[in-house]
């Protein structure tokens, strides 16, 4: 809290805080809408995941008051931010770099019905179409090191 | 205790010196639940990272059939609720109950919202087979493994679901409570921190939307 830390009385924003970033909220959401219209190759999920991270932030920063708290709260909720993204990059580097090292076979998970119970017409022909193998097999090797 | 019940206000506890430390004390245990919330939730998105980078094509034909009008409503339902959650504890901030009452009602009338526009989304996929593991029996999706798609947007969006529910039933006790007139703006812990969940809810439906109706 600010200087009335003993007065007990809450900090209190004005109205017009909240509605003007609830519009930017909802016009974020119609920027992404429309931004996943268009096609940025590449680009696609960068743009969406910036614009994602803008809304959070104004989530976090005005609606969550972590710009006018203690900034402890701040702190935990960064901390958390970045945990998790230690998380997310450590494990892309794992499963995305293991071909490096030995081969790696990623096929069909067979537990799915459909790769047991289908006419062989259908989805599973389109699978190995799309991987341009035989069908005699689901077990499809995939490079996944590029 | 030396202290007797008539020296401080109804809702101070004993072990706190005055009402801000009790107040300042929750804020910072909810501020660590909710760490352990966004860290349960890493956990799934780590899995759509790793499969989506594993088949990036079958995420991508598998996202067109969601339904992106459905996705976004809902995502401007749960915007306004967020909207309707901060003013209603700007209003107990500032001492209108009625109004704070008013707010939360909107507030659990938008989730309820929600979930029944969510409630759609799985009864059509339910129908058509779009479901996880040995679940799935859908053949329009072409790709390996288009059942793990499933498996991601049913566990993601039904665990934000299951806190949207948990969120409605807080927020219908917030009513009755703050109807009691238990609230007030000394004392309004309850409604502030069931708003940091609720927002909380809402940052998470924030990634879930672009990730799963829109990026492809």
């Amino acid at each position: 809290m600010t200087e009335n830390t003993h007065t007990n009385e809450p900090h209190v924003l004005p109205l017009s805080i909240y509605l003007g970033i609830g519009s930017i909220l909802i016009f974020l959401t119609a920027g992404t809408v429309y931004a996943a219209g268009i096609d940025f190759g590449a680009y696609n999920l960068l743009i969406a995941m910036a614009i994602a991270t803008i809304k959070a932030s104004l989530v976090a920063m005005y609606f969550m008051h972590l710009k006018y708290d203690n900034k402890l709260y701040l702190l935990l909720f960064l901390s958390a931010i970045v945990f998790l993204a230690i998380f997310i990059v450590i494990t892309m580097f794992d499963t995305l770099r293991r071909g490096d090292i030995y081969e790696i076979k990623s096929g069909a998970i067979r537990d799915a019905v459909i790769y047991d119970s289908l006419p062989a017409d259908t989805t599973t022909h389109a699978i190995a179409d799309s991987l341009s193998i035989s069908t005699d097999t689901t077990d499809v090797v995939i490079d996944t090191t590029h | 205790m030396s202290q007797s019940h008539s020296d401080h206000p109804e809702f101070l506890q004993h072990h706190f010196s005055d009402a801000e430390q009790q107040r300042e004390s929750a804020k910072l245990g909810m501020w660590l639940f909710l760490l352990t919330e966004i860290l349960l939730f890493g956990g799934l998105f780590v899995f759509y990272a790793i499969y989506r980078s594993w088949y990036p094509e079958m995420f991508i034909n598998a996202h067109t059939v969601l339904d992106v009008t459905m996705g976004t409503t809902n995502t401007i339902v749960l915007i306004t609720s967020s909207i309707t959650m901060a003013l209603a504890i700007r209003s107990i901030q500032l001492g209108r109950l009625k109004q704070t009452v008013w707010y939360l009602v909107s507030t659990f009338g938008l989730a309820g919202t929600f979930m029944v526009v969510k409630y759609f989304e799985y009864a059509h996929k339910f129908h058509l087979g779009q479901l996880p593991g040995h679940f799935y029996t859908f053949t329009g999706i072409e790709g390996t493994n288009p059942h793990v798609f499933f498996s991601a947007y049913f566990l993601m969006t039904g665990l934000h679901g299951i806190h949207v529910f948990v969120g409605m039933c807080l927020i219908l006790w917030l009513i009755v409570k703050t109807k009691q007139g238990k609230f007030s703006p000394q004392y309004y812990t309850h409604i502030e921190m069931t708003g940091l969940y609720w927002h909380l809810v809402d940052l998470i439906w924030i990634f879930l939307f672009p990730l799963f109706y829109l990026v492809g």
